[in-house]
C-alpha cells in the first residue's frame, strides 16, 4: 500500500464482533449447542428448524453470559431489554426472520482500552446484544455435475452475541489489537472459546476514509469474511488504501458490503446499498419483554473475575517484565496458576518469567492445554525455591518439571533421586578436560573469538553430568581451561 | 340405548360412558358414520383419522374397564387444522402445507391425548386462519348446516359446522380476531376464546402471535368449561402463557345473578348491526336482567378504531410468521426451479392464496422503514386505548354483553369480492381480542331461520365468572324453538 496516499487521509473504523457463547443448549430451544464435528442436521428440533407452530424460550444462561460480557466491557445494563424480529429472506435462516435485539439491547455504552505501538486508546462499545445464529450453507457440485446448496441446521438457533464498537478505531493495527483483546477477554471471563478459525468469533468492519481535517460523513463500507486477525488487518489495509486512492482520484465512495478474498488479497463488492435490506424490525410477540433487575446484575458482577489489565498492572508493579506479563494474561488459567505460585512465596518476577517460558514450553511439547495443567502450584513453587537457592540448576529444573508432568512425582522426590547439584571443582574439572579434548573444533572457534563455543562446551558438560553440574562453576572452569591452553 | 349418539353433548356422552350405556367405540363409530354420510355436503373435515380414532376409542374402553378415568376419556373431538398433530397431516387450510406431516403435537393436543380424548380428524378453515367465511380455504368451502347456501363463518368454520352438524361432540378452534366466536354465532354453537395466555399456543400455527388463542366450539357452555379445563394451563414452551391457577370451570354455583352488573356499550349497537340481530341480543340481555342482573350503560369509546388497528397489527405479525414457508424445509416445494431464489419465490407465489398474500403485503408495508411509526406503533397505541376502555368499564360492571356478529350467516360468495365488507364481520369480536380478554359467544335465538349469538366479555383470567354467567343465561333462556336445519333434510 502507498504510504504517501494514506498519510493525507485518516481511517474511521467500527467493528461488529459476533461471538458464539459457551452454553449447554441453543438460544431458544433445548438442542445441544456443542455440535462441533458432528454429522450435519443431528442437533435439531422443531424449534430450531422453524417448523409451523413452534415458539422460542429464552436461554437464561445466554442472557447471563451477555451481561457478564457487558460488565467486562464497562457497559451499562439497562433494566428493560427486549427481543425483536429482524426480517430477511435467506435460505440459511429457518424462519426467514432472526430473533435479535433492536432498540433495547442487554448492554449499552461501554468501552475497552487498547494498546497499539505503546499508546493506549479508549475504544467505545456502543452495545452488546443477543441473537440466534443461522444454519450453515455449503455450495457444492452434485453427483450430476450441477451446483447444489446444502444446509446444515446444527448451528441454527445457537446463542450468538454481538459486540458493536463505536467508530473510534483509526488503523488496522488498532483493529487487530481490539479484536485480540476482545478474544482474550471473552476467554478470560469464560463466555466463549472464541476461536476465529472455527467461526466462534467473527469480526465485520465498517470502514471509511476521510481527508485530514475534513468532517466525517456517513458513507461507509462494510467488510466481511475475515477468518483471522491477520486477515482483518490485511483487509483493512487494502480497504483504507483503496478508498484513499479512490478519493485522491476524485471518485465517490459507494456505500456497499464487500467481502475479503484471502487468496487474491482483495475486497470485492457483495451488495450495494440499493439492495440493502429493510429489516422491518418489530418487537418479538412470542417473548415478553426482558426485565433485568439490579439484583441479577450485581449477582453477575460478583462472578466477574479481576480483569487482565488490573492483574497485569499489579504484576508489572511487582517487577515482572511487561512483555512476559502481557503474554501471561492472555491465558486466564495460566495466570491464576502463576498467582498461586507467587502465593506460595516465589518472587513474582521469577514465577511469571519461568511459567511464561519454561512451563508453557513443556506443556506445549507434551500437548497439554493450559486448562489441564497436571501440577499443583505448591509443587512448582517448591521447584522454583530449590532453583532460587541453587539446589538445582535451571537446566535441571526444566528437566524435573518435565518429569513431574510425565510421572506425577513431586519436585522434592525427583531432585532427591537425581542427587544434588555437583559444585566440586575437582570432579567438574575432570569432566571439563575430557569435553574440551573431545571437541577441538569448539576450541578453535573459541580462539577465533566465538563466545558461543563456551555455551556449547557447557552443554556437553551438562549432558555428561545429567544436568547436575553447577553452571557457574563449569563456565568458570571451561574459560580457565581454554585460556590456559592458549 | 339411544342410537343418536352423535347428537350428544360432551357431558351427556361422558355420563353415558360412565354409566356404561355405550362404549367409546360405539360413540366414535356413530360419529364417523355421521361424517361419512353428510360431510360431503358440509365440507367440515379436511382429514378424517378414522382408524386412529377407533383404536384410541378401543384403548379408552380398555382403560375404563380397568379403573378410574378422566371425564374426557373416550370422547370424540375434532381439531382445527391449525394445530400441529404428530403424524397427522396439518395443512392450515393452505396448499403451502399440503402433505405436511408434523413431527410434534401442539401442547393442547398433548393435553387431550393425556385426558384420553379421541381425535376424529382435522377440520377445514380459512387459509392460515385468515378469513371470516371459510371461503379462503385452499381445499373446499364449508357449508352452514342450517342453510347449505350460506357460510359457516370463519376462520374456524370447519370446527363450528362440524359441531353444529353433529359430526363431533366438540371441537378445538383458534381465535385471532373472532375466529371461534363468529362462526359459533353463525352456526348456533357455543364458542369460547380464553384470555390470551390462558392456553398454550405451542403448536398453534401462528397467524398473529400477540392475538392468537386456542378456543373451543361446543354444543353448550358446560362442554366449553369441560374442554377448557383440559387444555388450559401454563406451558414452559410458551413464554406468553401465564402461570395462574386453572379453576374447576365446571364447578356450578347457584349464586344466581342478583349481584351481577352487565355492561352494555352503545358502540356495539350502532351502524352495521342488523336490527333483527340487535333485538335478539337485547332480548338475551333482558333474560339476564329478568333473572336479577342489573344493566349498566358503559362507553367503550375507541371501539371503532379496533378494526383499523387490528388490520395493521395482525398482518404485520403475519408477514413475519408466514415468512418461513419458502419450500426449503417442508410443505410445497419445487425441485425443478433453476436456483434457490427462483424456487423460494415460485413456491410462495403458488402456495399462498390471494387473501394471505394481501395480508402479507399489508403487514410488510406497515413494518417498512419510514412507515413503522405511522402504522405499527400507532396501532399499538390504539390497542392500549382499547384495553384502557375495557379496564375502565370493568371498574363498573362484572361482564360486558354485545352481539357476536353484526349479521346472521351470509350467502356463500356474497362478500368474496369485497375484502373490507368481509373484515366488517369481525367488528364485534376484534376489540376484546386486542385487549386479550376472555369471551364467549352463546346462541340466543334465530332470525329468518338462522342462529344468532351474543357475546359476553369478562376481565382477564375471569373465565370462571364468564362461564358461570353464560351457563346461567343458558339455563334461564331454556330450550330454544329451533327452525329446521337443512342438514337434517340430507
Amino acid at each position: 500500500m502507498s504510504a504517501a496516499v494514506s498519510s493525507d487521509y485518516r481511517a474511521v473504523i467500527g467493528l461488529e464482533t459476533h461471538v458464539q457463547l459457551q452454553t449447554e443448549s441453543k438460544m431458544f430451544c433445548g438442542c445441544g449447542a456443542d455440535y462441533a464435528g458432528d454429522e450435519p442436521n443431528t442437533h435439531v428440533c422443531e424449534v430450531c428448524l422453524g417448523m409451523p407452530g413452534v415458539l422460542p424460550v429464552i436461554n437464561r444462561k445466554a442472557v447471563d453470559l451477555t451481561i457478564l460480557t457487558g460488565l467486562a466491557l464497562n457497559c451499562r445494563i439497562p433494566e428493560n431489554a427486549k427481543f425483536d424480529r429482524k426480517n430477511y429472506a435467506y435460505p440459511d435462516l429457518m424462519k426467514w426472520y432472526q430473533i435479535s435485539q433492536y432498540d433495547l439491547p442487554l448492554c449499552e455504552a461501554g468501552h475497552l482500552d487498547v494498546v497499539t505501538s505503546g499508546r493506549k486508546d479508549r475504544i467505545g462499545v456502543t452495545r452488546v446484544h443477543l441473537e440466534e445464529d443461522t444454519a450453515k450453507l455449503s455450495h457444492v457440485t452434485g453427483s450430476d455435475g450441477s451446483p447444489a446448496s446444502l444446509i446444515d441446521v446444527n448451528r441454527s438457533g445457537s446463542c450468538l452475541m454481538e459486540i458493536v464498537s463505536e467508530p473510534d478505531i483509526t488503523s488496522s493495527a488498532q483493529a487487530m489489537a481490539y479484536g485480540a483483546k476482545i478474544r482474550d477477554l471473552l476467554r478470560w471471563i469464560g463466555v466463549s472459546t472464541a476461536n476465529m478459525q472455527d467461526g466462534e468469533l467473527r469480526i465485520d468492519a465498517n470502514v471509511s476514509v476521510w481527508r485530514q481535517g475534513e468532517a466525517t460523513g456517513d458513507v461507509k463500507v462494510e467488510v466481511k469474511n475475515m477468518n483471522s486477525f491477520r486477515a482483518l488487518g490485511r483487509a483493512l489495509d487494502f480497504e483504507i488504501d483503496r478508498q484513499s486512492r479512490a478519493r485522491e482520484a476524485g471518485q465517490a465512495i459507494v456505500q456497499e458490503t464487500r467481502g475479503w478474498d484471502e487468496d487474491s488479497g482483495l475486497t470485492v463488492p457483495q451488495r450495494t446499498k440499493e439492495y440493502a435490506h429493510d429489516y422491518r424490525y418489530f418487537p418479538e410477540p412470542d417473548l415478553p419483554p426482558l426485565l433485568i433487575p439490579e439484583a441479577r446484575v450485581s449477582g453477575l458482577r460478583l462472578r466477574l473475575p479481576r480483569m487482565p489489565d488490573q492483574v497485569a498492572a499489579d504484576l508489572v508493579a511487582e517487577g515482572c517484565p511487561a512483555g512476559d506479563v502481557e503474554e501471561l494474561v492472555q491465558d486466564r488459567v495460566l495466570t491464576e496458576f502463576a498467582l498461586s505460585v507467587v502465593g506460595e512465596g516465589v518472587m513474582a518476577k521469577d514465577a511469571v518469567t519461568w511459567i511464561v517460558h519454561e512451563l508453557r514450553r513443556v506443556l506445549n511439547d507434551r500437548d497439554v492445554p493450559s486448562g489441564q495443567i497436571p501440577l499443583q502450584a505448591t509443587e512448582v513453587a517448591s521447584l522454583l525455591v530449590m532453583r532460587g537457592d541453587g539446589v538445582v540448576s535451571s537446566t535441571m529444573a526444566s528437566e524435573v518439571l518435565d518429569e513431574m508432568i510425565a510421572t506425577g512425582a513431586s519436585a522434592a522426590e525427583l531432585v532427591a533421586s537425581r542427587g544434588p547439584q555437583i559444585s566440586g571443582e575437582e570432579e567438574l574439572l575432570a569432566v571439563a578436560r575430557d569435553v574440551i579434548g573431545e571437541n577441538p573444533q569448539a576450541v578453535e572457534d573459541y580462539r577465533a573469538g566465538k563466545a558461543r563455543a563456551v555455551q556449547f562446551l557447557m552443554g556437553q558438560v551438562m549432558r555428561v553430568t545429567k544436568g547436575k553440574a553447577n553452571p557457574g562453576v563449569v563456565s568458570e572452569l571451561i574459560r580457565r581451561q581454554l585460556d590456559g591452553v592458549e | 340405548m339411544g342410537r343418536d349418539l352423535h347428537c350428544l353433548t360432551l357431558h351427556a356422552a361422558a355420563d353415558g360412558l360412565a354409566r356404561g350405556d355405550f362404549t367409546s367405540v360405539e360413540l366414535t363409530t356413530a360419529l364417523l358414520d355421521r361424517i361419512s354420510s353428510i360431510d360431503a355436503n358440509i365440507g367440515a373435515f379436511l382429514t378424517v383419522t378414522a382408524d386412529a380414532a377407533l383404536s384410541q376409542a378401543a384403548a379408552a374402553d380398555a382403560r375404563r374397564a380397568t379403573g378410574e378415568v378422566n371425564r374426557l376419556d373416550g370422547l370424540p373431538i375434532a381439531i382445527k387444522d391449525v394445530l400441529s398433530t404428530a403424524g397427522v397431516e396439518t395443512t392450515c387450510g393452505s396448499r403451502m402445507l399440503q402433505g405436511f406431516i408434523p413431527p410434534y403435537d401442539a401442547t393442547v393436543i398433548r393435553h387431550l391425548r393425556t385426558a384420553g380424548a379421541v381425535m376424529l380428524g382435522k377440520t377445514n378453515m380459512d387459509e392460515f386462519a385468515m378469513g371470516s367465511s371459510n371461503e379462503y380455504s385452499a381445499y373446499k368451502v364449508v357449508r352452514n348446516p342450517w342453510d347449505l347456501g350460506r357460510v359457516p363463518g370463519g376462520s374456524s368454520g370447519g370446527s363450528a359446522a362440524a359441531v353444529a352438524a353433529d359430526e363431533c361432540l366438540a371441537a378445538l378452534g383458534s381465535d385471532t380476531g373472532g375466529s371461534v366466536r363468529q362462526p359459533a354465532a353463525l352456526c348456533g354453537c357455543v364458542g369460547l376464546k380464553p384470555t390470551y395466555g390462558r392456553v398454550s399456543r405451542y403448536g398453534l400455527i401462528a397467524f398473529a402471535s400477540s392475538l392468537d388463542q386456542v378456543g373451543t366450539l361446543t354444543k353448550d357452555v358446560s362442554d366449553a368449561a369441560m374442554l377448557l379445563g383440559a387444555i388450559a394451563g401454563h406451558d414452559s414452551r410458551d413464554s406468553t402463557s401465564v402461570d395462574t391457577p386453572v379453576f374447576n370451570y365446571l364447578a356450578d354455583s347457584d349464586d344466581g345473578l342478583h349481584d351481577l352488573k352487565i355492561g352494555v356499550a352503545p358502540q356495539y349497537f350502532g351502524k352495521g348491526l342488523a336490527p333483527s340481530v340487535g333485538s335478539k341480543v337485547r332480548e338475551a340481555i333482558g333474560t339476564l336482567v329478568d333473572a336479577g342482573a342489573t344493566e349498566r350503560e358503559i362507553s367503550l369509546t375507541h371501539t371503532e378504531l379496533a378494526l383499523p388497528a387490528y388490520y395493521v397489527i395482525a398482518p404485520s405479525e403475519a408477514s413475519a410468521n408466514l415468512a418461513r414457508y419458502n419450500g426449503v424445509k417442508y410443505g410445497l416445494s419445487d425441485v425443478n426451479a433453476s436456483d434457490v431464489d427462483e424456487m423460494m419465490a415460485g413456491v410462495r407465489a403458488e402456495g399462498f392464496g390471494s387473501e394471505v398474500k394481501r395480508r402479507i403485503m399489508l403487514g410488510a408495508f406497515a413494518l417498512s422503514s419510514g412507515y413503522y411509526d405511522a402504522f405499527y406503533l400507532r396501532a399499538q397505541k390504539v390497542r392500549t386505548l382499547i384495553k384502557d376502555d375495557f379496564d375502565a368499564a370493568f371498574e363498573q360492571v362484572d361482564v360486558i354483553a354485545t352481539p357476536t356478529a353484526p349479521t346472521p350467516a351470509f350467502e356463500l360468495g356474497s362478500k368474496l369480492g369485497d375484502p373490507v365488507a368481509m373484515y366488517q364481520s369481525d367488528i364485534m369480536t376484534l376489540p376484546a381480542s386486542l385487549a386479550g380478554l376472555p369471551c364467549i359467544s352463546v346462541p340466543c335465538g334465530f332470525v329468518e331461520g338462522l342462529p344468532v349469538g351474543f357475546q359476553l366479555i369478562a376481565p382477564a383470567f375471569e373465565e370462571e365468572r364468564l362461564l358461570r354467567i353464560a351457563r346461567l343465561f343458558e339455563r334461564f333462556r331454556g330450550d330454544m324453538e329451533a327452525p329446521a336445519r337443512e342438514v337434517d333434510s340430507l
